[in-house]
């Protein structure tokens, strides 16, 4: 079941992890409660992609502790976090494109494994898919047939169908259109009002803005700074480069000076 | 009756939905133009040898014939549906005749020179079978070794097993008087029997049809109404009891067929309707997809290959039993190519994801038809194994083309 509004469902203290000589992530501190967005944002290589696998259970951290409600856990396996109700949104989707979206939802987990209870499954699905409002034309049709946001929609419904506390979605948004892109951001906004907490990675700061209730800053591997939706794109770059000088002002620069 | 678009699944307009039998007919077009052509080149493909063959010689469709073109069919079609299995996962199994040889000769051995009861023989080769698919499964999930080239070895290592324990004699005849051999010679279901067989698969259409119809109503979804099913209950009832008529004007239906059928109706319940097929038909589409899933995707490829196995070695029973004798031609030749052309014929996919346990039944009466068809006309097996080969091309010919097809269609 979903947590209370507002609990802090995930508390992360002092995270590190090596790969060999490299430190991949070194002392990160990471708060989400039940019900806010938390977008991640960094540049390549800040560490974004290694928080998001320990916390899938990919990856173990070298030293932390990861406190899921208040108890200390370790995520051993990406079944454990997934038992927990970590749930993640790979960017490749992973949906297998034979299938039809009822399959996909259920892939893994469908109900009564000897006789497929395909009428309640096909129900649940609908009633999954009209709680997110999301369009889907048909629900018997093989995910070859959908488009790239609608396929977006059928993997975060997918994530959500074990009811997990939090999602995390890694760009969600990256290979989307305008249109899709608005529609996965109501998707997020209508995930957490039915109080999942969300956890978002995107480059993209137009729509991390436009969700992120806190964005998280990470730079080679530690945190640099926790901000709102409040805070400028400036801020927010200097935060992710490190330096207010960069190459994003620098350009911004120069391209004023030749407007002028 | 509630209204149309309070249903859960009719609530987005965009979508044209399909009502009736006049709506089925339409999506069955659709789905044909768009690539998904599911039995229909088995149906094209009877039509044309039952007229090419019976215009060049008229004893082809004379029932006794055809009773026994389907004693011959049991065997290569047990094997056959074995491969659909692998096929499923995008595998492929190329050591299945000689499994089928070895399995033959195991039972010679067994129970002709060993002296076991023939249950227990056929058992033990099953069980044989199923071992070497655990082996395969082995070799695949611990190597990552393309299951063409383990089988392939597979193929050559089988057939020296079964060279060995035939020995020197090279051939091991079993009983004429044996239940074994009258099984696979001369015994036919009573006609009653054969006629309420017959009967069966329209009832159980009817009753599923109409369970789901209520069921779906119940839930607020649409209905496809039991207009369809009555109209798809009664055509299968119709050729049924067709067929059955046809071949009790001969000999009547061979029980070995019938064991088959059976065999069938079993994998087609287990890949459609339990999570074992799910996961076999995710594993064949995305095998990231499913792993990720929580599917046992290692677990689910064994199961394919040992069932394989071990339906090849069930076949090669059959065959011994058709025969009534173990030798080292068994298993050899075409065996290997007629059950994969089957499967691939009926409709089951090279490239995974897709095909159905009738794919076996329907591709092997096309292969054993072909073949029947070639022997009446005394042709030697050097065209026999030429026309088969050509057929086998354009079968996979077919497959690729409608994949490419159903790819710009929108449909996997």
């Amino acid at each position: 079941m979903t947590a209370d509004k507002g609990e802090l469902i995930l508390k992360l203290r002092g995270v590190s992890k090596q790969f060999g000589a490299v430190t991949a992530l070194k002392d990160i501190e990471l708060d989400v409660h039940a019900g806010e967005v938390v977008a991640l944002v960094g540049d390549n290589g800040a560490g974004k992609s290694t928080l998001i696998k320990v916390l899938a259970g990919v990856h173990q951290p070298t030293e932390g502790t990861i406190e899921w409600c208040g108890k200390p856990v370790s995520l051993d396996s990406p079944g454990t976090a997934l038992e927990l109700g970590i749930a993640t949104v790979f960017q490749d989707l992973a949906l297998c494109e034979n299938l039809d979206v009822v399959s996909n939802l259920f892939l893994g987990h469908e109900i009564n494994p000897w006789q497929l209870d395909e009428v309640q499954m096909e129900v649940r699905a609908w009633t999954l898919l009209r709680e997110l409002a999301a369009r889907i034309p048909s629900v018997r049709e093989p995910i070859a047939s959908l488009s790239g946001g609608q396929r977006q929609t059928v993997a975060i419904a997918r994530s959500l169908l074990l009811d997990p506390k939090i999602i995390m979605l890694d760009e969600p948004t990256a290979a989307l259109g305008v249109a899709q892109t608005a529609e996965v951001l109501n998707l997020i906004e209508r995930v957490r009002d039915r109080g999942h907490g969300v956890i978002l990675i995107s480059h993209n700061m137009e729509d991390v803005r436009a969700v992120a209730d806190r964005i998280v800053v990470l730079r080679l591997g530690q945190n640099n700074g926790v901000f709102t939706n409040e805070t400028s794109h400036q801020e927010l770059v200097a935060a992710i480069t490190g330096a207010s000088e960069n190459s994003v002002s620098r350009r911004m620069a120069r391209k004023q000076e030749e407007a002028v | 009756m509630t209204n149309i678009s309070d249903q859960l699944d009719r609530e987005d307009s965009r979508v044209r939905h399909d009502q009736g039998i006049g709506g089925a007919v339409r999506a069955f077009l659709d789905r044909v133009k768009s690539g998904d052509l599911g039995m229909l080149p088995v149906f094209i493909g009877l039509l044309l040898i039952s007229v090419v063959f019976s215009s060049l010689n008229p004893v082809f469709l004379a029932p006794n014939n055809l009773v026994n073109l389907l004693f011959d069919a049991a065997a290569i079609g047990l094997i056959s549906l074995g491969v659909v299995c692998v096929l499923l996962l995008g595998e492929i199994d190329l050591s299945i005749g000689s499994m089928s040889g070895l399995a033959s000769a195991l039972i010679g051995v067994l129970w002709v020179n060993a002296g076991l009861p023939w249950p227990f023989a056929v058992v033990l080769a099953v069980l044989a079978g199923a071992a070497v698919g655990l082996l395969y499964g082995f070799l695949r999930n611990k190597f990552e070794m393309p299951s063409f080239v383990a089988t392939l070895a597979g193929l050559l290592a089988l057939l020296g097993l079964q060279l060995y324990l035939l020995g020197s004699t090279g051939s091991i005849n079993l009983p004429y008087t044996s239940t074994l051999v009258k099984f696979g010679q001369i015994m036919i279901m009573p006609a009653w029997l054969s006629y309420i067989c017959a009967l069966l698969p329209g009832a159980v259409i009817v009753y599923t049809g109409m369970n789901t119809n209520n069921r779906r109503r119940a839930a607020n979804l649409s209905s496809p109404g039991m207009s369809v099913v009555f109209a798809k209950a009664i055509i299968i009832t119709v050729a049924l009891v067709f067929c059955v008529y046809y071949l009790e004007l001969g000999r009547g239906v061979p029980w070995m067929f019938a064991v088959f059928t059976v065999f069938v109706i079993a994998l087609e319940y287990a890949l459609r309707r339990t999570k074992w097929g799910r996961s076999m038909f995710a594993v064949g589409g995305n095998a990231e997809a499913a792993r990720r899933s929580g599917i046992n995707v290692r677990g689910i490829r064994m199961s394919a290959f040992m069932i394989c196995s071990a339906f090849a070695s069930l076949g090669g029973v059959f065959a011994a039993s058709r025969l009534a004798s173990a030798s080292q031609q068994a298993g050899t030749g075409d065996v290997n190519l007629n059950a994969i052309a089957a499967a691939v014929i009926g409709g089951t996919s090279l490239f995974g994801g897709r095909g159905s346990a009738w794919s076996a039944l329907l591709g092997v009466i096309v292969i054993q038809a072909i073949s029947n068809g070639l022997t009446l006309l005394n042709l030697s097996s050097s065209l026999r194994y030429m026309i088969t080969g050509a057929v086998l091309a354009i079968a996979v010919i077919v497959d690729s083309l409608a994949r490419r097809s159903r790819a710009s269609h929108g449909r996997a």
